[in-house]
């Protein structure tokens, strides 16, 4: 259709332009749900709120064929390094959601078991706050993710200079 | 059950109040047999007390508490023996439920027990140094774990019961005696519903063996109770059993109301049972949409999830939260029905009712779907009974037993419904047993709906309840109480006191020991998720690959409320 459209015309752009533009509307997420969180994504994903809409319900359980990691739900002390490892195996670039607040804080889990935040261990590009967040923050998140991925170049890959908590361990 | 062991052990001290029998330390083991000789077969709960700092001078530090139930589901004793030395002897060789029970208490506590098979951390991390719920270890004490532990001893241990390794005098293991692959399950697995590690030894597609690992989502709970007043525990029992937030409200409420030894009025009691049944049945719809996806039904997602979103839509009017409603206060509840409640609900019974005659007529006579759920990790009716499983699991196995028809509490004995029971055990039965009490909820509710009585909605306390706000802007008495209220929390006396009800996945009780502040000094959930969790290992062990994956899904595993 595309193509007839613009018939022998030929469009210029930057090749930066062009593969952010494709990228925009497939991203691909591996949803690390662990808790409450976890429930509110599948109403994401369900016929009402439909996560579709907006090109990212190829929902991933490999992370090596992800590029937007949201991470549901509350991470322990004992969830930290198969988060880490996680987030490691997807390849580049990759976005991560930090949805609810135990994700983006610990919450209201201020004890002996619960990690204090996701990026004490891995680099957050978006928080979603609530206990948990509804639908429609998280389809808000994924909306400033497609805003923030346009800024991504390929001659330079983003957020590797991150050092968490558990890279020097 | 109570006059046998008083017979066996006449020195024993007996306390009505919490039906508590305090037996000698050397006695204990043999108590507990002997209950479990004569009447009691389920064994509830085993938890340890830390009586470090408690307001009343005890014998010693630590106490061992056993929660058992006569068979005929009625009686409940609550066995309690002072520890002199942390240690103490294994029952899991009585109790198969034991066996996790006791590997939490060491964890948790330190308490060790002589005679286990396996004796090692569950919720803690490998990495973890000390025993979080003893009260001198300080609650936000966090510490860093950076490694998944290594399964393979655990593997070990269980392939030499099944003699397929030799374990020499040194201790080592030898090579095992079949071609095995061992593979990771989870933690990060789509069909763990969570974060669950079970490590599978295979032999083809054959499960020989399994260990499994929790623990990953244990978020402290019980150490956060202790810091927080009895109505600030109210959005921390929430996160327990999140797909029926409500239930665990009303399990915890009802509870302290009990210690507290007040009554509801009528029209609080109710309102709960009607949101406690919605709640049963979203956590049901939840549970098998899930299922039927792991089995390749995708189409009965929809319909069973949409529903459910109807109901949320219900709760948030009521309630103000979709999910985790913190609805239930001690002594009533926060909100009263909104106008035009009984249209909404009557609107998403008809929306359940269709989705549930969809998916059944999707999956009840499908040929796939009985290859492949019938006779798939049957679990036989004694065998239920030991290892602790409650609720649909239990009645999947043929067991009728319901904790709203066995020891009937609010008003459920005046309710006309039927207890849903299998025969087998498998997990067809799981699922249709499911299926069934979607149907005999709606039926309670139906019931319930044209007959809610008016008044209030709260016990007129106000050592309990907060006042009317007007008082509180109005009246100088109005405005401490309130600030007493808040910053004190309510005062319960101090007892050690077990109850329950059934929740969604089974018997879900808290056991609390309060010391007369606002604060209790600990409590502790009997988790049904836990138990049924505890018993995945026999029921997979001899099936397929494919149906371990089945079979977790139809044990419905709620980590929040597993691994608390």
């Amino acid at each position: 259709m595309g193509v007839e459209l613009l018939g022998d015309a030929v469009v210029t752009t930057r090749l930066d332009d062009a593969v952010n533009w494709a990228r925009e509307s497939s991203l691909w997420p591996f949803v690390f749900g662990t808790a409450c969180c976890a429930i509110e994504f599948m109403s994401t994903a369900a016929s009402k709120h439909d996560i579709s809409r907006f090109g990212a319900e190829v929902v991933r359980f490999s992370p090596r064929q992800a590029d937007l990691l949201i991470v549901a739900g509350t991470i322990s002390y004992k969830q930290a390094p198969i988060l880490k490892q996680i987030y490691d195996q997807m390849p580049y670039p990759k976005w991560v959601i930090s949805m609810g607040a135990c994700a983006c804080s610990g919450g209201f889990y201020d004890n002996y078991t619960t990690l204090q935040g996701i990026d004490e261990i891995i680099p957050v590009d978006v928080y979603v706050a609530g206990c948990p967040p509804r639908p429609e923050s998280v389809l808000d998140a994924l909306l400033m993710i497609q805003k923030e991925l346009k800024k991504e170049s390929l001659s330079a890959e983003s957020k590797k200079d991150f050092i968490g908590r558990l890279d020097n361990a | 059950m109570l006059k046998v062991l008083q017979k066996a052990y006449p020195k024993a001290e007996y306390i009505q109040q919490s039906n508590t029998l305090v037996l000698d330390e050397k006695d204990i083991f043999d108590a507990v047999q002997l209950s479990f000789d004569n009447a009691g077969d389920f064994l509830l709960d085993i938890t340890i007390i830390d009586y470090l700092d408690y307001i009343l001078s005890q014998p010693s530090r630590f106490a061992l508490v056993y929660i058992i139930r006569h068979k005929n589901f009625k009686e409940t004793i609550l066995l309690k023996s002072f520890l002199s030395e942390p240690k103490c002897l294994s029952v899991s060789s009585i109790y198969k439920a034991a066996d996790w029970l006791e590997r939490e208490c060491y964890d948790q506590y330190g308490i060790v027990f002589e005679n286990h098979p396996n004796l090692s951390r569950i919720l803690n991390h490998w990495q973890f140094d000390g025993h979080p719920l003893r009260k001198d270890y300080p609650i936000t004490k966090g510490q860093l774990c950076t490694d998944a532990v290594d399964l393979m001893p655990a593997m070990n241990a269980r392939l030499a019961e099944k003699g397929i390794v030799t374990q020499d005098e040194e201790g080592s293991y030898s090579e095992p005696n079949l071609d095995l692959m061992f593979i990771n399950i989870g933690p990060s697995h789509p069909a763990t519903h969570g974060t669950i590690r079970n490590f599978c030894a295979m032999d083809g597609e054959t499960v020989i063996a399994n260990v499994s690992e929790i623990g990953y989502l244990h978020r402290g709970f019980e150490k956060s109770c202790e810091n927080h007043t009895y109505n600030q525990i109210i959005p921390y029992t929430d996160r327990l059993d999140y797909c029926s937030a409500t239930t665990n409200n009303v399990a915890f409420a009802k509870t302290v109301e009990e210690m507290l030894g007040v009554e509801l009025p009528e029209r609080a009691i109710t309102v709960r049972i009607l949101v406690m049944e919605l709640s049963r049945i979203i956590n049901h719809l939840v549970c098998l949409a899930a299922q039927l996806v792991d089995m390749g039904g995708l189409t009965n997602y929809w319909y069973l999830y949409n529903p459910r979103e109807s109901a949320y839509n219900f709760f948030s009017k009521l309630t103000g939260a979709r999910l985790t409603n913190s609805y239930m206060r001690i002594g009533g509840m926060s909100y009263d029905l909104y106008d035009g409640y009984e249209e909404d609900l009557k609107q998403i019974m008809k929306e359940i009712e269709e989705g549930v005659s969809i998916a059944l007529s999707l999956t009840e006579h499908n040929r796939i779907f009985q290859d492949r759920t019938q006779n798939v990790c049957s679990v036989s009716a004694r065998d239920a009974i030991n290892r602790g499983l409650s609720g649909p699991n239990l009645r999947a196995s043929g067991v009728s037993y319901d904790m709203r028809t066995a020891n009937p509490y609010y008003y459920y004995d005046q309710l006309d419904f039927d207890v849903a029971v299998g025969s087998v055990g498998d997990i067809y039965d799981r699922i249709m047993v499911r299926f069934e009490e979607i149907t005999q909820s709606l039926r309670i509710m139906k019931q319930v709906l044209g007959n809610i009585p008016d008044g209030p909605i709260c016990v007129d306390n106000p050592a309990i309840i907060l006042p009317d706000k007007k008082d509180v802007y109005g009246s100088i008495e109005g405005t401490m109480n309130q600030f007493k209220l808040v910053y004190e929390g309510v005062q319960v006396p101090a007892m050690e006191y077990y109850s329950s009800i059934e929740a969604t996945n089974g018997e879900l009780g808290f056991f609390i020991v309060s010391n007369g502040t606002g604060y209790p000094h600990k409590v502790k959930v009997r988790a049904p998720s836990f138990l049924a969790m505890s018993a995945y290992t026999s029921m997979v062990e001899g099936s397929m690959l494919a149906d371990a994956i089945l079979n977790l899904g139809s044990i419905n595993i709620i980590a929040g409320e597993m691994d608390r």
